[in-house]
């Protein structure tokens, strides 16, 4: 058993987990239109490469990374191809983005799948595979998972399974153990393999009882040495570098990477994708999400990707009295402006709200400087100088004061006495630095693009006077000696 | 007294020597208020603070002849961090200034462009593509937005387009909060 170790701060909100985990996994029906978004994924859009009318097979790749940091996208079931265009996505500024939209033909006719063994293949060979699968974090974050395995020379000691699920209501990858555990296992194995780790620990925290149960068992019965550790059920104990302090007394250092401290870790459901990428040779194609909160039936679907959110929620029945409903968590989730999107990879939960479940915020009073943020923040900021500096636009001083290590956990907004929404004037000042070092480097780009050409324009002045020089001194040799070539130079110049 | 007057001779030449060094080896080429400003000018080189470029209305600047208000697409922010440097007051924009405006990219209307070159020869990015006949097109990514090219082209088929909020380039608000009446 190894030792644990405590993060600074938390918080213990209620979990609300038992309403969904009360039946197994649903398979939710093929409805008769499926979208599917070209940006599911942290970094650069995937490229399509379909055409409205074609035909495509389920599996079928429709979207091509582009960019280093970028996935691919597929074809979640057999059908046509029926429009390429923006639609409504599940995104904070409800603003549309390129999807494909599919209309299934109701064959589930699969393309070709090619399973492969893990151990035949070199590193690159199977990034390049799970960049083509279009595996992703789908602890919520979607961060390829290709990326994560390209450690380079680094020396990764210990692979952590991250199986907290620390937000309330979220129960997909509890369920997921409960009835997956022999493949997230094999799944375990072929990370370890690929990152080269000696210790495996598979971290879920303690009110899942069931599910450390089930990990237990399969962990048993493949004969690996892998290490299932219940943690305390603490928010945001499933928070990477939060848990990697747990597990390993380890501290990430602030713009260090896990592998800079020798860890890599892995959400249980990307563990049971890149399963099913090797052994199947399955793309990611689907993924298990919680639909709870205002609902009549509670309960985890598996969801293909591109499903309408609004039909999904409608298999669980809402309550009348839901006013709306959030993706993700109800700490770091997000409020949806509209329910008429579809379920992308990130998607691992969906709360009916009310009044009665989330009563509105009071309106937010000034900050009285308790301190009491401090005291929860689990990167040990000091949220009430970030939220005057951010207030106040302040840009600069919240950056010095380690902006960029907010995880927006929402733990301080959760106790603040005030009220005061922190996270919110957090991510505004993030992206208003985002934004300003992006238009710093246009302008940049500018000066110098500007400078090239006054330089480019000076030189051809410059290379005119020469040649014109060279002209009129040539005429003027020429000029003495024979004066029938004096109109033809003179014309020249 | 002899060996006091020597030793203060030596001193003096070595730190002289010194100094002489530095000022060689150390001189700063230009005036470095005026890259400071430049840093701070959105480099749209739009010509609007009426000086040709925004090197030389940051020069004009840093000798004090020219207000630190004539520079319509660094919005007031763009006012405040130049009064900042310079240690003067806040001036709103006003008298012959344009007004900022939202930012925006050219485009050329290629059907009727008619390969006249003279909004490549206008533009002071180079970014416009094409040759004398040949139809031209902006490079939207280099573009500044500074509306130089639209005057000189003969059959107005270029226009300014807004930059639209799309999902690229959205960013989260500052946080607002609606007000209700007290029941």
């Amino acid at each position: 058993m190894i030792k644990l170790h405590h993060f600074h701060g938390g918080i213990h909100p209620p979990d609300y987990k038992s309403q969904s985990t009360q039946s197994a996994i649903a398979q939710a029906p093929l409805f008769s239109e499926i979208v599917i978004p070209f940006h599911q994924h942290a970094g650069e859009t995937a490229k399509p490469i379909v055409q409205v009318g074609d035909h495509v097979l389920k599996g079928q790749m429709i979207g091509m990374p582009d960019g280093f940091i970028s996935s691919a996208v597929h074809a979640s079931t057999s059908g046509t191809i029926a429009a390429i265009g923006l639609r409504p996505v599940a995104h904070p500024s409800g603003l549309p983005n390129l999807c494909a939209t599919l209309i299934p033909d109701g064959k589930e006719q699969w393309c070709q799948l090619e399973p492969v063994d893990y151990r035949n293949h070199s590193q690159a060979e199977l990034q390049q595979l799970l960049r083509m699968a279009g595996v992703v974090g789908l602890g919520g974050a979607t961060f390829p998972s290709d990326i994560k395995l390209r450690i380079g020379k680094q020396q990764v000691n210990t692979l952590i399974l991250n199986a907290a699920e620390c937000e309330p209501y979220i129960t997909c990858d509890d369920m997921l153990m409960r009835e997956r555990a022999d493949e997230i296992v094999q799944g375990a194995e072929m990370l370890r393999i690929m990152v080269d780790a000696e210790q495996v620990l598979i971290a879920i925290e303690d009110n899942k009882p069931e599910a450390i149960a089930a990990m237990q068992v399969a962990v048993t019965m493949s004969g690996v040495s892998f290490e299932v550790v219940p943690i305390p059920s603490i928010y945001p104990g499933g928070s990477a570098k939060q848990l990697i302090l747990i597990l390993t007394g380890l501290e990430v250092p602030s713009g260090k990477l896990p592998t800079d401290v020798g860890v890599q870790s892995f959400n249980v459901a990307t563990t049971y994708s890149v399963y099913r990428a090797f052994a199947h040779g399955e793309p990611l194609l689907s993924r298990i999400v919680t639909v709870s909160g205002n609902v009549l039936h509670a309960k985890n679907y598996e969801a293909l990707i591109g499903t309408p959110m609004n039909e999904l929620v409608a298999l669980s029945e809402t309550l009348p009295d839901s006013n709306g409903y959030i993706m993700g968590g109800p700490m770091m989730g997000l409020p949806l402006p509209d329910i008429h999107v579809p379920v992308v990879k990130a998607t691992n939960c969906v709360i009916a709200t009310s009044d009665k479940l989330f009563p509105p915020p009071p309106p937010a009073l000034p900050c009285i400087r308790c301190t009491r943020c401090v005291e929860v923040c689990p990167a040990e900021l000091q949220p009430q100088d970030l939220y005057w500096f951010a207030k106040s636009r302040e840009l600069g001083k919240a950056q010095s004061f380690s902006l960029f290590d907010c995880i927006e956990c929402g733990a301080c907004s959760y106790v603040c006495p005030s009220h005061i929404p922190l996270v919110q004037y957090y991510r505004f000042a993030k992206s208003e630095i985002h934004a300003r070092e992006k238009e710093k480097k246009a302008a940049d780009l500018a000066r110098e693009r500007h400078e090239f050409r006054q330089l480019r324009i000076e030189r051809e002045k410059q290379e005119k006077a020469e040649k014109l020089a060279a002209k009129a001194k040539a005429a003027q040799s020429l000029k003495p000696a024979k004066t029938d070539n004096e109109v033809i130079t003179k014309s020249e110049v | 007294m002899l060996s006091a007057l020597l030793v203060m001779a030596a001193v003096t030449i070595v730190l002289g020597a010194i100094l002489g060094f530095a000022a060689i080896k150390f001189r700063v080429e230009g005036n470095p208020l005026v890259e400071k400003i430049d840093a701070i000018l959105p480099q749209t080189q739009c010509g609007q603070c009426s000086y040709p470029g925004c090197k030389p209305y940051a020069t004009a600047i840093a000798a004090g002849e020219a207000d630190i208000n004539r520079c319509p697409p660094g919005g007031e922010e763009g006012i405040h961090k130049l009064a900042d440097l310079l240690g003067v007051d806040f001036k709103p924009f006003g008298g012959d200034t344009a007004a900022p405006k939202d930012k925006a990219v050219a485009f050329i209307d290629e059907s009727n462009c008619i390969g006249c070159t003279l909004c490549i020869q206008a533009c002071p990015v180079d970014a416009i593509a094409g040759a004398a006949k040949q139809m031209h097109t902006i490079i939207a990514s280099e573009c500044t937005g500074c509306e130089l090219c639209v005057a000189p082209c003969p059959v107005d088929c270029i226009s300014m387009i807004l930059i639209e909020e799309k999902i690229t380039n959205w960013k989260w608000k500052y946080p607002t909060f609606a007000l209700s009446p007290v029941q």
